[in-house]
């Protein structure tokens, strides 16, 4: 792979490693994810893939390894939510994205709330913005949705709107899709992977996990093979086709089972 | 285009307003059922007198419980807060010095609760089973099974500002505790603490990922929970001039059953302080009404049983939805028309 300078990653994994107890999740990670680059997650259950995302979302530290982003280098030890929502990381989540039982304003700012003296919440401010957000960024019209509206009163296409539109608005150095498309109905996924386009367009890197290889494939410039806790295979669009990757997938996990058979 | 803002639909906006006409419609019936009592001031003055320590139990539990969590341990605390109170007005003769000693002993028992839970993650309704016995067994303990009985308390600043008599008739507790009411609404609904319990008892992982710190949390909302146990010691043992190392012990299932008569749900996720507020005046004059009003001693509490269920039906029926035609024809008046209309302006 040709090296280019490191300012022109968006993200950088060095040796990133995860042990839950004595189970190893991770090993020895090294990912480099350029700027304007939509990288897709490809990996059986299990791989890792989600953890090595809660690493960089600051849900919980790796055992060893370094993490930069856009170049700078992100103290681990004390890394948490907050610090990756001001490195700009944003992350849209199957079914950990929102608060089924908060209205949606609450929604939009919860951890970094806008804010009054004394901690007090100013809601007004929040409603404003939140309802600025569902009308021209996510573009929820008529659809008798309200920034006063429960979560649970919207369909799993408007609630991954909700989280998208938040990552959105607040300007978003990477966006983080982890299987966001699940049990969403062909209409739905559709809205989704417009938006994914649309983070290229706007110069963000992305990364895009997802059991489905042909959304995968449509939104991604780079696919990166994950088994185990390591990365197997790294490979550019250009590279290969759908239906070569497809092979390839479907053949490196005969591969491995028949080593396991041996 | 917005459509004309109906009563209905103003009304149904206002927290608490379904509790709030169960409270009205129990006190009117108890006018008819028993006129000479409650058509007087008096009986009204007792409630001031014996609700408040109740609701300010009522008020913190309804944090815990929106939070996702249980806390079984304070009526123990209602009375290790009350002996530290009593020892310190009678051993070191400071009733202030009492005072906030009390307040600094509920703080430490809930801070030692959130610690076990959130830190050792043990469940909350074992942690604060266990620390029940405890605080009780450690009150015995201190106060050698005495009651301490402190009629020179009656003239002290201290009781006079928490238990004194405004006007001579309206007991100040009923002031402290409505205020610690309206203080608590706002830091639920319009404090980052309170968005935190509500997020923590909606999903811990959604929380989690949104940058809550959940532990840390938890531990200030149990600590929270035990200075508010105390504050409610405090009113006890100065209203009656009196300890004992029992006291607190009829709280626990009458203050769960005002949150839940306001409308709070088990789940979590969801609390409604203005319910509890009227859950507590609905208990505590349930017994005085069923008393007075001759049906006599013996029905108390298959009458409580009765509004409890009745109520948490209610709220039930109105807030999610249940029942399909009937809770579509409640809502259809309380739910406001201008969330209907299209956002998209005119043309
Ligand atoms: N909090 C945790 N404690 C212990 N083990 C964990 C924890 N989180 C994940 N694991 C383990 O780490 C491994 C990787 O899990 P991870 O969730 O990252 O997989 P994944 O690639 O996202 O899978 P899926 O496609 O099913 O979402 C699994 O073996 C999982 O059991
Ligand atoms: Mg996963």
């Amino acid at each position: 792979m040709p090296e280019a300078p490191l300012d022109a990653d968006a993200l950088r994994f060095v040796d990133i490693e995860k042990y839950f107890g004595l189970v190893c999740a991770l090993k020895k990670i090294n990912l480099r994810i350029r700027k304007n680059e939509v990288v897709g997650l490809i990996g059986d259950n299990g791989a890792g893939k989600s953890t090595l995302v809660k690493i960089l979302t600051g849900v919980f530290p790796p055992t060893s390894g370094e993490l930069y982003v856009g170049g700078k280098r992100i103290d681990l030890k004390t890394h948490s939510v907050p610090k990756a929502h001001k490195a700009g990381i944003e992350t849209v989540y199957q079914d950990r994205s929102l608060g089924d039982k908060q209205v949606l304003w609450r929604n939009f700012f919860v951890g970094r709330e806008m804010l009054l003296p004394f901690g007090f919440i100013n809601v007004k401010k929040e409603k404003a913005i939140a309802r600025e957000i569902m009308m021209t960024t996510i573009g929820f019209r008529g659809e008798g949705i309200t920034v006063d509206s429960r979560v649970s009163e919207l369909s799993g296409g408007e609630r991954q709107g909700v989280a998208i539109g938040r990552a959105m608005h607040f300007h978003a150095n990477v966006i983080i899709l982890d299987e966001p498309t699940v049990a969403l109905s062909l209409k739905e996924v559709r809205k989704v992977l417009n938006f994914v386009h649309k983070i290229k367009e706007n110069g963000h890197a992305g990364i895009y996990i997802s059991h489905d290889l042909q959304d995968v494939y449509e939104v991604s410039d780079r696919f990166v093979v994950i088994d185990r806790g390591e990365i197997v295979a790294d490979m550019e669009k250009k590279e290969i086709s759908l239906k070569a990757l497809g092979e390839f997938l479907l053949e490196y996990s005969h591969g491995l089972k028949d080593k396991k058979e041996l | 285009m917005k459509k004309p803002t109906t009563l209905f639909s103003t009304l149904g906006k206002i927290e608490g307003l379904t509790i709030a006409a169960v409270l009205v419609v129990l006190f009117g019936a108890f006018m008819i059922a028993a006129p000479r009592v409650f058509l007087g001031y008096q009986i009204y003055g007792a409630f001031l007198q014996t609700v408040p320590p109740e609701l300010v139990l009522a008020v913190g539990l309804t944090l815990v419980i929106t939070a996702g969590e249980i806390d079984l341990s304070f009526p123990a605390v209602v009375a290790f807060s009350g002996f530290l109170f009593a020892w310190g007005f009678s051993h070191v003769g400071s009733s202030l010095v009492g005072l906030l000693i009390a307040l600094a002993g509920g703080g430490l028992v809930g801070y030692l609760n959130g610690f076990l839970v959130a830190r050792l993650r043990v469940p909350s309704i074992m942690a604060t089973l266990a620390s029940q016995f405890f605080w009780y067994g450690v009150t015995i303990l201190l106060a050698g099974g005495l009651q301490y009985n402190m009629p020179q308390l009656q003239s002290d600043p201290i009781h006079t500002i928490l238990t004194g008599r405004l006007f001579g008739v309206v007991p100040t507790e009923a002031f402290w505790s409505l205020g610690i009411t309206v203080l608590f609404w706002f830091i639920l609904n319009r404090h980052v603490f309170g968005e935190a319990i509500m997020f923590i008892g909606d999903n811990p992982n959604v929380a989690r990922v949104m940058g809550i710190r959940v532990e840390a949390t938890r531990i200030k909302l149990f600590t929270v929970m035990g200075v508010l146990a105390a504050v409610a010691g405090l009113l006890l043992t100065s209203e009656m001039n009196v300890f004992f190392p029992t006291q607190g012990e009829g709280f626990l299932l009458s203050v769960m059953a005002a949150v839940f008569i306001g409308g709070t749900s088990i789940a979590g996720g969801v609390g409604l302080i203005a319910g509890t507020f009227f859950g507590a005046y609905i208990i505590g004059s349930l017994q005085a009404g069923v008393v007075a009003s001759g049906i006599g001693g013996y029905w108390v509490q298959l009458v409580e049983g009765v509004v409890m269920a009745a109520s948490v039906v209610l709220n039930i029926v109105i807030g999610e939805g249940r029942f399909g035609r009937l809770s579509r024809a409640l809502r259809r008046w309380t739910t406001a028309p201008d969330a209907q209309s299209s956002p998209e302006g005119s043309e």
